[in-house]
């Protein structure tokens, strides 16, 4: 994308003033999206982001800058900008970088080899699929995007690391109508990979999903409200340990003491059962990295091992200060972003046993099917989860579905009282956006099935 | 030249190249955003955020075909326009498909941007940060430490475009304070933020947003988990405009015709209680969203929402108006990335005429809500269903009391608006341009413990 050389000069520009470290992240990204709506093909749309961003760093003071020209002239003065926020002794420092090798995830069909007509075919076939589900289903909506997100990375360690990477995304939304007003299913298959995504999950079992959870919907009774045990399916569920924990393992918010888990390391924080890691390294999944958004591989970070924290999730600053090696964990949104830390693919590995006996063991109490994002507050461990698709369970059976609601607990006692886990562990198939001080990237969550002794539902049924 | 006339000229030029047959529209934005971030009186950041993109729509026998380029670079503009000519043959025609056209309507005289916000040093920017960190911080000795404290400031300037005649040109400044404040106590740390925001460097309030964090995650400290049960509660006033842009997403053009609002259909009833008046009114210079345009180019109006509790109307862009055989509202929005559809510009509820001490003592008993999480996955627009987290204060008696936290409140869009039963005199602008009060509803369903 940039030639090494001007690289090199430009990070000794941006030193010129003084700087323990200078990096420059270039990115170009391409993205095209197709929706379909109401059996009408409303919309393609496509585009190009490209630019870089120059940083500096001088004690603990940032300086960032950036620029859509990529040429030298427009680089040395992202740099200027940069390196005026960091204002220090001044002199020369030579860089010389070394290209560090990087595999970047194979992508078998390229997204913008695939004809647009094909694209529209896709949409249609999901379309139909929900349609099918009955003359309740009264709008569908489907899409499809892709992004490819080329990446560079060069700092003043000499680092200098590239990256290439392919997302996939489909959705569809139905809206079903009853006696009981309207109601709303989705499902989401989304992964880093290109359209071979779609051998595996065709767009018909994706609008089949969707349906099925707003006609489900139809005939829910309104959740409870209060304290009952909770059952968590494997997979999407991974989002209870992505907000339970996950943010208050980010070594940034434990840095400022904005997280419950500050302080912590080597003690038992979890239920013996619970054994969480962050790991950026499986291909294909939707928070799989080569290479995070500073230049260092990905890896798989054991957080809880056995219960015990083990573990923090590290930025270059964070890493830096601690005199520690980077976890692979610096992303930014883009090229206009500072990076911090972020969480990759954050999963429980499994534990032994049956799901289906954890259900029967439980008298009464609900069962999460699938989660709709959450929030966080980490600096007391509180967090929210929607339920999307959620049953009562009666007698240690699955019995009605419920409506919508959110669940809300503490993080730190959740991961003590944990239970039971089962041994199913699973990948979410669609995996979501996270958002932080206003930075979204993608991530990826799993689990195996999980039982909760108690959490509080926020329904309106006594 | 000015830069928006730049910016004009350059989407003049793209206009200029339509064919015969297409309707051509080009949007083109620019904006500075300038951060500094302080942390223990020392400088922790400064970000310098430069963007410019542009979006061209192309319309042609009713199919419309969109792309986008995040320079402005002229290869970048001229792919753009071919993608988006490629994209629109793959659309499905629609007869309500087509660009805005001058309707007449004079744009409201706003101020244009701050001359010296816009001209700001950065020092100046680093000691604004500053004093939101120290306001925080002298607030109380158990206030030991912040997760942020900035000053953001942002100059703003797009063009608009098209084969059908419209020119025309917005520029805007603001600001902004942000405070992350936590609050110890023994072994338990409260967070609450506070945020103050503003258009010119002459009304500055920063120090408020320090003292607002503060005073919010002091009141926190031994919360715990409330009783489950059915109560009134009182909306802070954050709280209450982070709902009110919920309930005007349900009453824009695209979702209503589209089937996904449980408002449609019920224009001329009550849908609210009596003290409910809520419009969306980008023209209000009071305002941190007011704007003399909207995203398709015409000039923006005031449109009433919920007059007196009854429903007067939806917002419209060009193609959802059509759908529905009425006019634009100017309800427009966008950015270079995306096509335009009708959204809120800057709602505000009418303000009602009870202090915040007259609305708890009406209530008597029930919860202060002083933040909500989880709004987004736990709010349902379509069945108008929610459930979200809250962290606040019981009322007893008529005054705040013991503070509350691990608790939801459950309702419906729909019954919330008609069991609201106080509206506060006192009127907030928050971040996004809403212009909110406190609002009390009852019959709200408290889960706890």
């Amino acid at each position: 994308m940039i030639d090494k050389d001007v690289l090199e000069r430009t990070l000794s520009r941006a030193l010129h003033n003084g700087g323990d470290f200078a990096e420059v992240f270039a990115e170009d990204r391409v993205n095209s999206s197709a929706r379909l709506e109401d059996g009408r093909i409303e919309e393609l749309t496509s585009g190009r982001d490209r630019g870089a961003g120059v940083r500096v760093i001088v004690g603990e003071a940032t300086g960032y800058a950036h620029t859509t020209d990529l040429t030298e002239d427009g680089l040395r003065s992202a740099a200027e900008v940069a390196a005026a926020a960091a204002r220090g002794g001044g002199g020369v420092r030579d860089v010389a970088l070394e290209r560090r090798p990087v595999t970047p995830a194979p992508i078998a069909i390229r997204p913008e080899d695939v004809a647009k007509a094909d694209k529209v075919e896709l949409l249609r076939r999901g379309e139909s699929a929900a349609r099918a589900g009955g003359s309740s289903i009264k709008q569908v909506m489907v899409s499809v995007a892709n992004n490819r997100r080329r990446i560079l990375v060069a700092n003043s360690d000499g680092l200098l690391a590239e990256d290439d990477a392919t997302r996939t995304r489909f959705m569809v939304q139905c809206v079903a109508a009853g006696d009981t007003g309207m109601q709303t299913g989705h499902e989401i298959v989304s992964a880093t990979r290109g359209w071979e995504l779609f051998d595996d999950r065709s767009p018909e079992s994706i609008g089949e999903e969707a349906a099925r959870r707003a006609l489900l919907k139809l005939a829910a009774r309104p959740a409870p409200s209060g304290s009952l045990p909770v059952v968590i399916a494997a997979g999407i569920g991974g989002v209870l340990f992505h907000e339970a924990c996950g943010h208050g393992l980010e070594a940034d918010l434990v840095d400022k003491d904005a997280s419950v888990f500050a302080g912590r390391m080597g003690q038992q924080v979890a239920s013996p059962l619970v054994t969480l890691v962050d790991d950026g390294t499986p291909l294909g999944e939707w928070g799989h990295l080569a290479i995070d958004d500073e230049g260092h591989p990905s890896m798989r970070n054991v957080l809880i091992d056995g219960g015990v924290l083990t573990g923090y999730m590290w930025d270059h600053i964070r890493a830096g200060k601690h005199a520690r090696g980077p976890s692979g964990n610096g992303r930014r949104q883009t090229y206009r972003h500072l990076p911090m830390v972020r969480m990759t693919n954050t999963y429980l590995l499994a534990g032994e046993g049956d799901p289906e006996d954890l259900i029967a063991s439980t008298p009464r109490g609900v069962y999460v099917k699938q989660l709709t994002g959450g929030q966080v507050n980490t600096a007391t461990g509180d967090f929210v989860f929607g339920m999307g698709e959620s049953y009562l369970i009666e007698d240690g059976r699955i019995t009605e579905p419920l409506r919508e609601s959110n669940l809300i607990g503490n993080g730190p006692d959740v991961l003590r009282t944990i239970d039971a886990v089962a041994g199913d562990l699973e990948m979410a198939g669609g995996g979501g956006m996270c958002g932080k001080d206003g930075q979204s990237v993608p991530v990826g969550v799993g689990q195996p099935t999980l039982r909760v002794p108690a959490m509080t539902i926020g329904g309106t049924a006594s | 030249m000015s830069n928006d006339n730049q910016l004009l000229a350059l989407a003049e030029k793209v206009v200029a190249d339509a064919r015969g047959g297409e309707q051509v529209e080009a949007f083109v934005s620019q904006s500075r955003r300038t951060t500094a971030k302080v942390r223990r009186g020392e400088v922790e950041s400064i970000e310098q955020a430069t963007s410019a993109g542009i979006g061209i729509r192309v319309v042609v026998d009713g199919r419309q075909g969109f792309a986008y380029a995040g320079s402005l670079d002229p290869d970048a503009v001229a792919s753009a326009l071919a993608d988006a000519r490629d994209n629109a043959i793959f659309a499905t025609p629609d007869e309500a498909n087509g660009l805005a056209h001058p309707d007449g309507v004079t744009p409201v005289d706003l101020p244009g941007p701050d001359d010296a916000l816009a001209a700001i040093a950065t020092d100046r920017r680093v000691e604004l940060a500053r004093a939101v960190e120290r306001a925080a911080l002298a607030t109380d000795r158990r206030i030991t430490g912040m997760r942020s404290a900035d000053w953001s400031d942002v100059l703003a300037t797009s063009a608009v475009a098209t084969s059908t005649g419209i020119r025309v040109t917005d520029s805007a400044s603001f600001w902004s304070a942000m405070a992350d404040v936590l609050a110890t106590d023994g072994d338990e740390v409260q967070e609450a933020y506070g945020v103050r925001v503003g258009r010119t460097l002459a009304h500055l309030d920063v120090e408020g947003a320090g003292t607002e964090a503060a005073e919010k995650a002091l009141a926190l400290l031994g919360a715990t988990q409330p009783e489950s049960r059915r109560v009134t509660v009182v909306l802070d006033p954050h709280v209450a405009g982070s709902f009110l842009a919920l309930i005007g997403a349900t009453m824009v053009g695209d979702t209503v015709l589209k089937g996904r609002s449980p408002f449609a259909d019920r224009v001329g009833e009550a849908i609210a209680a009596p003290l409910v008046t809520l419009a969306d009114d980008p023209t209000d210079a009071s305002s941190p969203a007011a704007g003399r345009h909207d995203g398709e180019g015409l000039a923006t109006r005031r449109n009433t929402l919920i007059g007196a509790g009854v429903l007067q109307g939806f917002l419209h862009s060009t193609w959802s108006g059509r759908k529905a055989g009425l006019a634009s509202t100017a309800s427009a929005v966008r950015d270079y990335a995306s096509t335009p559809h009708a959204g809120t510009q800057g709602l505000a509820l009418a303000t009602g005429d009870l202090t915040l001490e007259q609305i708890l003592e009406q209530v008597g008993d029930g919860i202060w809500v002083q933040s909500v999480s989880g709004l987004h996955s736990g709010t349902n627009t379509v069945s108008g269903d929610f459930s979200v987290g809250v962290t606040g204060r019981a009322i007893r008696s008529g005054a705040l009391a013991e503070p509350i936290r691990e608790a939801t409140i459950a309702s419906t869009l729909q019954r919330m608006l008609l069991d609201v039963v106080a509206v506060g005199s006192e009127r907030v602008w928050l971040p996004g341009g809403t212009g909110s009060a406190a609002l009390a509803i009852e019959g709200v369903s408290l889960s706890g413990k």
